[in-house]
């Protein structure tokens, strides 16, 4: 860290290269910077230094919150394959620990809930010592699961809020992670996007081997899962179409437009009423898990 | 464009005043409009209800704004408020950590060239002091985050001798469950080490659960 101002390595004029004096510099006290830059023949007075360093402060501002914005979506690809990974791994651990716990104490059930009990015993012997650990480790991993969940949810209107608004935090996450980031989500056609996440069935179909896949991840959407099956196939490129459109707001623009989701809810209310059936009991949630 | 001058106040500084939009007075600066809001001429409408410096000056509160004031603004968001504050004062360096509106804050920056926006974390004072000058008029902290007194103190070498600390204080940053007067009482007692607060007043209606403070260095 040094004293001095963002301009002292600066040549006046060089926008890019004030811009990163702003970006990178730092100094432990203020001063009297736009008197120091006129003494030091940064500027000739100080309404030209103000100049040069709205120009420079703007440019590196706007860079900045391009490169930052552009990261975040990487933390939340990480982040939603990271809670999958530990939720998956929980329950294939709480299988074993099950295994193992049936066969030294008196319990029954399965999953997280068994190893949870387990896991507050107290331990007699060396090998109830090493099935009380082993049931801690899936009650950690299921709670680190729920942590990442928490991180999502928070983090996914930050950085797609018009996706997040409509999919809900964690489809949202689901969506832009199988597409890899939000740019390449933004730039998919909405018939891929109403597919993502069922690339198996979707190959089986090109092969001449099934039926076109009707929805991907979006299955986990109220709207699609609510939706009477006979016009699934509908409601999900209705759903597709918007959640394509609200990723492109997201990433060229970023501003909140509320009126898409209107358009989609006004869109399925349509699709549901050609039916008019109930929905069922369970419709709800944004995050049920195709394949689960 | 209106010729009428702005109706006299003198509790309100050069630049500021009261103007009846069509529903009831409100606060009013001049310059180039911010998204959705009452213009007339080029007046803006600056609403308390959007705004935790309008709400300040709504319940009687005077921050200390000044023409010509130099500015640091925490917690500029999208720069509704410091586009307000920039328009009345002169330079204003308004720092935002989150990346997104810091994009909106540029835009709003491109119309005012003597509002200097920072991509920072207001808890480290050091990776923007090569950048904002010493001896600041007015500290404005709207941050929402734990530790809001902690913020201030540590940005109070920004403030000249006789500066002006207008502080919001969000309850629900410092501590969700606690009853929001006792978070209250707790920052303002970590204030003290280096503020001497000369008034607050809660925010309501306005805005819930905040508490509107404006101190200076001691």
């Amino acid at each position: 860290m040094t004293d001095d101002g963002w301009f002292a390595n600066c040549e006046p004029g060089d926008v890019d290269g004030a811009a990163v004096a702003v970006r990178d510099g730092s100094a432990s006290e203020p001063a009297d910077w736009p008197a120091r830059a006129v003494d030091a023949g940064f500027a000739p007075d100080e309404d030209a230094y103000y100049d040069a360093l709205h120009e420079a402060t703007v440019a590196a501002a706007r860079a900045e919150a391009v490169e930052r914005e552009r990261a975040d979506d990487q933390q939340l690809v990480h982040a939603v394959r990271a809670m999958d990974d530990c939720a998956r791994t929980a329950n294939e651990l709480a299988e074993r620990a099950a295994e193992w716990a049936g066969a030294l104490f008196d319990v029954s059930g399965g999953g997280v809930d068994l190893a949870a009990r387990v896991a507050e015993r107290d331990a007699e012997t060396p090998a109830e010592e090493r099935a009380i650990s082993l049931a801690e480790r899936v009650v950690e991993l299921d709670a680190e699961a729920e942590d990442l969940r928490g991180f999502i949810e928070q983090q996914a209107p930050t950085v797609a809020p018009n996706l997040a608004s409509m999919a809900g935090p964690v489809l949202a996450a689901r969506l832009v992670s199988l597409a890899g980031s939000l740019e390449t989500l933004a730039k998919k056609p909405s018939g891929t996007v109403q597919v993502l996440g069922a690339e198996d069935a979707l190959f089986a179909h090109l092969r001449g081997r099934a039926s076109s896949p009707k929805h991907g991840i979006i299955y986990t959407h109220e709207y699609v899962r609510g939706t009477h099956p006979e016009h699934r196939g509908s409601a999900a490129r209705a759903l597709a179409g918007k959640l394509s459109i609200a990723a492109r707001i997201d990433h060229y623009s970023g501003e909140p437009k509320p009126e898409i989701e209107a358009e989609l809810d006004d869109r399925i209310a349509t699709i549901r009423a050609r039916t008019g059936d109930e929905l069922p009991d369970d419709a709800g949630g944004d995050d049920g898990g195709a394949g689960e | 464009m209106t010729d009428a001058p702005a109706p006299e106040d003198a509790t309100l500084p050069e630049g500021l005043a009261r103007r009846d939009f069509g529903d009831g007075e409100t606060l009013a600066t001049q310059g180039s409009p911010v998204g959705p809001e009452a213009t007339d001429g080029d007046w803006r409408a600056w609403d308390a209800s959007r705004s935790k410096l309008a709400a300040t000056y709504a319940v009687g509160l005077d921050p200390g704004l000044t023409a010509d004031a130099t500015v640091l603004y925490l917690g500029a968001a999208a720069g509704t408020t410091a586009s307000h504050v920039a328009d009345v004062a002169g330079a204003t360096y308004a720092v935002e950590f989150a990346p997104r509106p810091v994009r909106d804050l540029c835009r709003v920056a491109d119309d005012r060239d003597r509002l200097f926006p920072l991509l920072a974390d207001a808890r480290k004072p050091e990776s923007y002091a090569h950048v904002v000058e010493a001896d600041c008029d007015l500290l404005v902290q709207d941050v929402a985050t734990r530790g809001q007194a902690d913020v201030a103190l540590r940005n109070r070498r920004f403030l000249a001798d006789d500066g002006r600390l207008a502080l919001a204080i969000k309850a629900r940053s410092e501590d969700v469950t606690d009853d929001p007067s006792d978070v209250f009482d707790a920052v303002l007692a970590d204030l003290r080490e280096g503020y001497e607060v000369l008034e607050t007043a809660s925010l309501e209606p306005y805005h819930d659960d905040h508490l509107a403070v404006v101190a200076r260095p001691h």
